[in-house]
């Protein structure tokens, strides 16, 4: 639709490679990660954000502009809150005692 | 501008191809603790050049209405993100990956409300995403009013299973008519959004919040795979690459937390735990409790004293009381380990994330694996807000519902002090066997007073 149309085969190929991808990439996780590594993961499909913005930026009429719009705000929550979560959760990984840890 | 008009494409499909990168070596980096903190800045670059290229795109209309959505949907999240507490963590996470399927549901709903036909490759995949985008939805938002208390009954309707698979096949039936059916009904469509929502809702009701973690993860993998299906539709390769990328991350993650718990995926979706049977093995005798007094002169004057912290820990706020007195037990040359087992907490890591909070640093953590054979050497193991997790039924009882499931040995050691509200049973609703060994006392009350008791009879106790 926009000129960055993938050919059926190509897909495919990009769907096994990404499954394959993603199994490896968890494969050999601490348990001490799983949580952020969840909430990581959570905040990268935010790019449903981009798709989003594609299809309310091809809408046309009042129906479509609202799902479109809604569509937008929920990618960006998704986006922006599983950043924020997960960059809080991560700051707590640090290495020693050194800082001896920040009150809340 | 027209000069540049060539290049336009290429920089876009570039941004997005350097996107992908950037979320895969981000996850990666995510996946040990030395990198992880650079690996979500690696992943937030990535979003950001993404979202970016994606205004670049020719012909892309409503840009106010976009920067709106945008402004509402990020300051929102951002605030709930940066205010909420680390104890409620899990519901959060539930709730934006909600959205996320919500967002891809949307994506499809606007697909079919274009009124033109779609061939039936791309219908299938806009529908398949859409169904499984919006359970993600609902059942994520039952999630977050579960986990946040908003909504504390499980509720079971008669005849649960059989509801589901109707429901179920009613979706997948809307959903076939509406792929085959293209240009589709306007009500067909909204009919199978009503029931894919709905479907997510009802198969989520039911489940316990143990269970819950998992079922989050499931549909964070849910989610993905929903993005990437809809990323199909579009033709975009940021959605694609990325969706399927954490579809099966997140499938994996799920495996490896239902392993943890020793109970497979179906047995959490279909068979609630209070009812999957089993019995308590007879346990007899009677809990001794002791004060915290005796509880501070047996770990002051231990070798060594390994702490197994639960979510009743959590509860009550107490790590960083659990932490003030630990580091007081070092200073009088006490060895003091953290024992974590792998669904301590609401999720696996959640409970390393909360000692982490409280300044314990990560040396002193230690795996089930990586500690269990040191009960038997440990003088004490302190056992605070934890139950089923250490119930020596796991190992012996085979009518146990948790038969099976990995546990901390905490019986191994020589004194075993468990900290405990009162007398009921964990979240399993079954006996706890530990609690009536002969060398297990039970320290009663809340685990922030009960600590902060003992860090005062310790103070009294310094040579």
């Amino acid at each position: 639709m926009d000129g960055l149309a993938i050919s059926g085969l190509a897909a495919l190929y990009i769907f096994v490679l990404a499954a394959f991808t993603g199994y490896e990439v968890i494969a050999r996780v601490p348990v001490i990660l799983h949580t952020p590594l969840m909430s990581g993961s959570n905040f990268v499909h935010g790019v449903v954000l981009v798709g989003a913005m594609i299809v309310l930026g091809h809408a046309v009429t009042p129906l479509e502009q609202v799902i479109g719009f809604i569509a937008v705000v929920l990618g960006a929550a998704n986006a922006a809150g599983g950043y924020v979560v997960t960059e809080r959760m991560l700051g707590m990984f640090k290495p020693k005692s050194a800082g001896n840890g920040d009150q809340s | 501008m027209s000069g540049l008009q060539p290049f336009i494409v290429p920089a876009i499909q570039g941004s997005y191809f350097i996107a992908a990168v950037l979320f895969i070596l981000g996850l990666k980096a995510m996946s040990s603790p030395v990198t992880a903190r650079g690996g979500i800045v690696w992943a937030g670059v990535g979003m950001l050049l993404a979202t970016l290229a994606t205004f670049l795109t020719p012909g892309l209309h409503n840009i106010g209405l976009m920067l709106v959505a945008i402004a509402v949907g990020t300051v929102l999240a951002w605030w709930s993100g940066k205010t909420v507490k680390m104890t409620d963590m899990p519901q959060m996470i539930a709730i934006y990956n909600g959205m996320g399927g919500g967002a891809a549901a949307a994506i499809a709903a606007v697909e079919f409300a274009r009124g033109e036909a779609l061939s039936p490759l791309v219908a299938g995949l806009a529908a398949l995403g859409a169904l499984i985008g919006a359970v993600a939805f609902s059942g994520s938002c039952v999630a977050y009013a579960k986990l946040q208390g908003l909504m504390n009954k499980t509720f079971r309707l008669p005849a649960q299973n059989a509801v589901n698979a109707v429901l179920s096949l009613v979706t997948v039936g809307l959903g076939v008519a509406v792929v085959l059916g293209q240009p589709a009904d306007p009500t067909l469509v909204v009919a199978f959004f009503v029931a894919a929502l709905l479907l997510g809702a009802i198969v989520t009701l039911p489940i316990g919040g143990a269970d819950m973690p998992v079922v989050i993860s499931l549909f964070n993998a849910f989610t993905g795979l929903a993005v990437g299906l809809e990323g199909f539709v579009l033709g975009n390769p940021a959605l694609m690459i990325a969706g399927i990328v954490v579809g099966a991350a997140g499938t994996l993650l799920t495996q490896l937390m239902a392993r943890a718990m020793n109970r497979p995926l179906s047995n959490i979706l279909f068979v609630p735990m209070g009812t999957a049977g089993g019995d308590d093995g007879g346990v007899t005798g009677s809990m001794r409790a002791l004060t915290p007094l005796d509880a501070a002169a047996v770990m002051r004057y231990a070798q060594k004293v390994i702490i197994v912290p639960g979510y009743g820990m959590a509860v009550a706020h107490a790590q960083h009381k659990v932490w003030e007195m630990a580091m007081l037990l070092e200073e009088a040359g006490v060895e003091v380990k953290f024992a974590i087992h792998p669904v301590a907490g609401r999720m696996p890591g959640h409970m390393n994330v909360l000692l982490a909070e409280a300044g314990v640093p990560y040396d002193k953590i230690f795996d089930l694996e990586d500690i269990n054979a040191e009960f038997a050497t440990a003088d004490v193991a302190l056992v605070i807000g934890a139950n089923d997790v250490v119930n020596p039924a796991a190992r012996t009882n085979k009518s146990s519902p948790i038969y099976g499931m990995p546990i901390l040995n905490a019986d191994y050691a020589q004194n075993v002090i468990v900290v405990k509200r009162g007398q009921g049973t964990g979240y399993s609703g079954i006996e706890n066997a530990l609690f009536y060994n002969d060398n297990t006392r039970m320290l009663y009350g809340s685990a922030q007073q009960v600590v902060a008791e003992v860090i005062a009879n310790v103070k009294t106790m310094q040579a």
